[in-house]
């Protein structure tokens, strides 16, 4: 398979004030974000993908020789991946609130000399389109060909539609949902629990005593990491094998699950920010567009222009099939064009980032006809529809 | 897809199409690759969507540019508003279904007109298969009594039956042999029936 080899992140720093949903103010902020392929004459050929959860910009490529730089969704995109980098130019960024390079809470906040902490505002996922938005203003892009993402991704991708429906052509919405359940927030909340009661957290203001909310990193990570795998998936994975062939009668690793667990959290907390997850669950819980709409998701995407493919996976329970029945309801009632795939998966909400063979094999399909459009010349960009 | 391509492809749609009006919405029950749909569109400048539930043709669909929805047509109509097609296509795909009078009564629900189409069980050839005392396995029914995917077997006549009983009315009724109509002896030489349909006003009436 080709690859896209060596990539390197840019950024790109904004001095206009940006306005939140909550009501409060970035001042002033820095974006990072990754390229791949190239930008057509009349830019018209520009993905946008936007990351989930504990995802970045680095989408694709790697960042060396190693393998374990690779980006998050390297298996999806690259020259002749069912996102080719040779037709399309596609962007990652990384969302503000972030730990991996844009402004987030880790910052020093220029109006206290003092990193944020759990003082950076709280960012919705409608704060972090905006955000976008302004990157593609400065990169040229007028109308994206498609605005693309899995999980938290597929919200902001849904968000695009909504928010700048003539700014984006296609909108690819993958293991996501309109809005979370109570079981989803109430798995968030336990994991911002396990954060915010870790005595190391310090009410947020944690870099400045040299320490890290470890413990609580790891039991998020951990909790978080059972809904994104399936029952069966974790049976046949796992079973009830034993570490160490036998019973230990304590309260260390007995099961082989435990091990697993333990060592995706540990790894976790070593990486990831704490204030950003508590953000991040949050940008999820408060994810919610037909609020304004009295809860009817089919007025609410009634003012979209986009086609729409939505993918779901049988086994997901974070983000079930269902909830994507009810865009696609909602869409089908604004007579809007749209292609749903529901791949027979075993493995959870985390089979957006796997391959398997339908799954790419409809994105493939998708974007070498969302292609047609670029190539044929049949397309007026920015033209209102 | 223009009319010729499609008449070579797939003589039987070819000939349904002719019942299918210029711009109207239709719903394409197990629309297989959407070849139907491909032609509707850009012959017919018609809208809609296919519904399928096999993985392998969901890409096709793409290709060709239909909106195609992956759901179990036994589950999958309840997203559709009443009304919401002018036409609503079920095309060799209702003798696989476990529930027919529901599935048919949800195409009465969400289209105004339907058409529907499956292979005649009683067919001659299929006749003196079951005199020899086999279950009949033909170019229409291609497959042994242990590996088919047909749930149901039925004439002409018991359709017509189950059609009366869910509220739709008989606008035609053809038989079909080789995407051929045939007009003599239609539930004998017609391997593949074909109903054109229509919500009887009394059910409407009914429903009001």
């Amino acid at each position: 398979m080709n690859t896209l080899g060596i990539v390197a992140p840019q950024s790109m720093f904004f001095s206009t004030p940006l306005p939140l949903q909550s009501g409060a103010t970035i001042a002033d902020y820095t974006l990072v974000y990754e390229t791949y392929g190239s930008l057509n004459a009349d830019h018209s050929n520009a993905v946008l993908v936007c990351h989930a959860l504990n995802a970045s910009h680095h989408v694709a490529g790697s960042y060396s020789e190693d393998a374990s730089t690779k980006g998050w969704w390297d298996n999806m995109i690259g020259p002749g991946k069912a996102l080719d980098t040779n037709k399309y130019f596609v962007i990652g960024i990384n969302n503000l609130g972030s730990c991996f390079g844009s402004t987030g809470p880790m910052h020093t906040n220029l109006a206290t000399g003092k990193p944020y902490g759990a003082h950076f505002p709280v960012v919705t996922v409608e704060d972090w389109v905006q955000s976008q938005a302004r990157l593609a203003d400065a990169l040229g892009i007028q109308q994206f060909a498609a605005v693309m993402g899995g999980s938290l991704g597929g919200m902001q991708a849904l968000a695009w539609s909504i928010l700048f429906p003539e700014r984006l052509r296609h909108c690819v919405v993958i293991a996501s949902t309109p809005k979370l359940t109570a079981q989803n927030i109430a798995f968030d909340d336990v994991a911002r629990q396990a954060i915010l009661t870790d005595p190391d957290y310090h009410g947020g203001d944690f870099y400045e005593h040299g320490v890290v909310p470890k413990n609580g990193l790891r039991v998020a990570r951990m909790l978080g990491h059972i809904t994104y795998l399936s029952d069966d998936d974790m049976a046949v994975k796992f079973g009830r094998e034993l570490r160490s062939g036998a019973y230990q009668f304590g309260f260390g690793i007995d099961f082989e699950i435990e091990s697993y667990l333990r060592y995706q959290g540990d790894k976790f907390s070593e990486y990831f920010d704490a204030n950003t997850y508590l953000l991040i669950t949050k940008a999820l819980d408060y994810f919610d567009p037909a609020k304004d709409f009295g809860g009817d998701l089919t007025k609410t995407l009634s003012c979209t222009r986009a086609e729409f493919l939505l993918v779901s996976f049988s086994t997901d329970w974070r983000f079930a099939p269902e909830r994507s029945h009810e865009m696609v309801q909602a869409l089908v009632n604004n007579k809007r064009t749209v292609t749903y795939a529901e791949i027979d998966a075993p493995h959870g909400h985390d089979a957006f980032l796997l391959d398997d063979p339908r799954y790419m094999n409809v994105v493939s399909a998708y974007f070498a006809r969302a292609y047609q459009e670029i190539d044929g010349g049949s397309l007026k960009v920015g033209a209102s529809a | 897809m223009n009319f010729e391509q499609l008449s070579v492809l797939r003589p039987d749609l070819a000939f349904i199409a002719h019942w299918i009006g210029n711009g109207t919405q239709v719903l394409d029950l197990g629309c297989g690759d959407g070849v139907m749909l491909d032609y509707l569109q850009s012959d017919k400048q018609c809208g809609g969507y296919g519904i399928e539930i096999d993985d392998d043709k969901i890409p096709e669909c793409i290709q060709r540019g239909v909106s195609v929805i992956q759901r179990d047509l036994e589950a999958g109509l309840a997203i559709f508003a009443d009304n919401a097609f002018d036409t609503v296509l079920c095309l060799s795909a209702l003798q696989m279904m476990k529930n027919v009078e529901g599935v048919l009564r949800d195409i009465s629900r969400v289209g105004r007109e339907a058409i529907v189409s499956f292979p005649n069980f009683a067919y001659w050839p299929h006749r003196i298969a079951l005199l020899r005392g086999r279950m009949p396995v033909s170019k229409s029914l291609p497959y042994e009594w242990y590996d088919t995917p047909n749930l149901r077997c039925a004439t002409i006549k018991d359709f017509e039956e189950l059609a009366k009983e869910v509220g739709l009315e008989v606008i035609e009724c053809m038989a079909l042999d080789d995407g051929q109509p045939v007009s003599f002896l239609p539930n004998w030489r017609g391997s593949l029936a074909v109903f054109r349909l229509r919500k009887r006003y009394a059910q409407q009436a009914i429903r009001l």
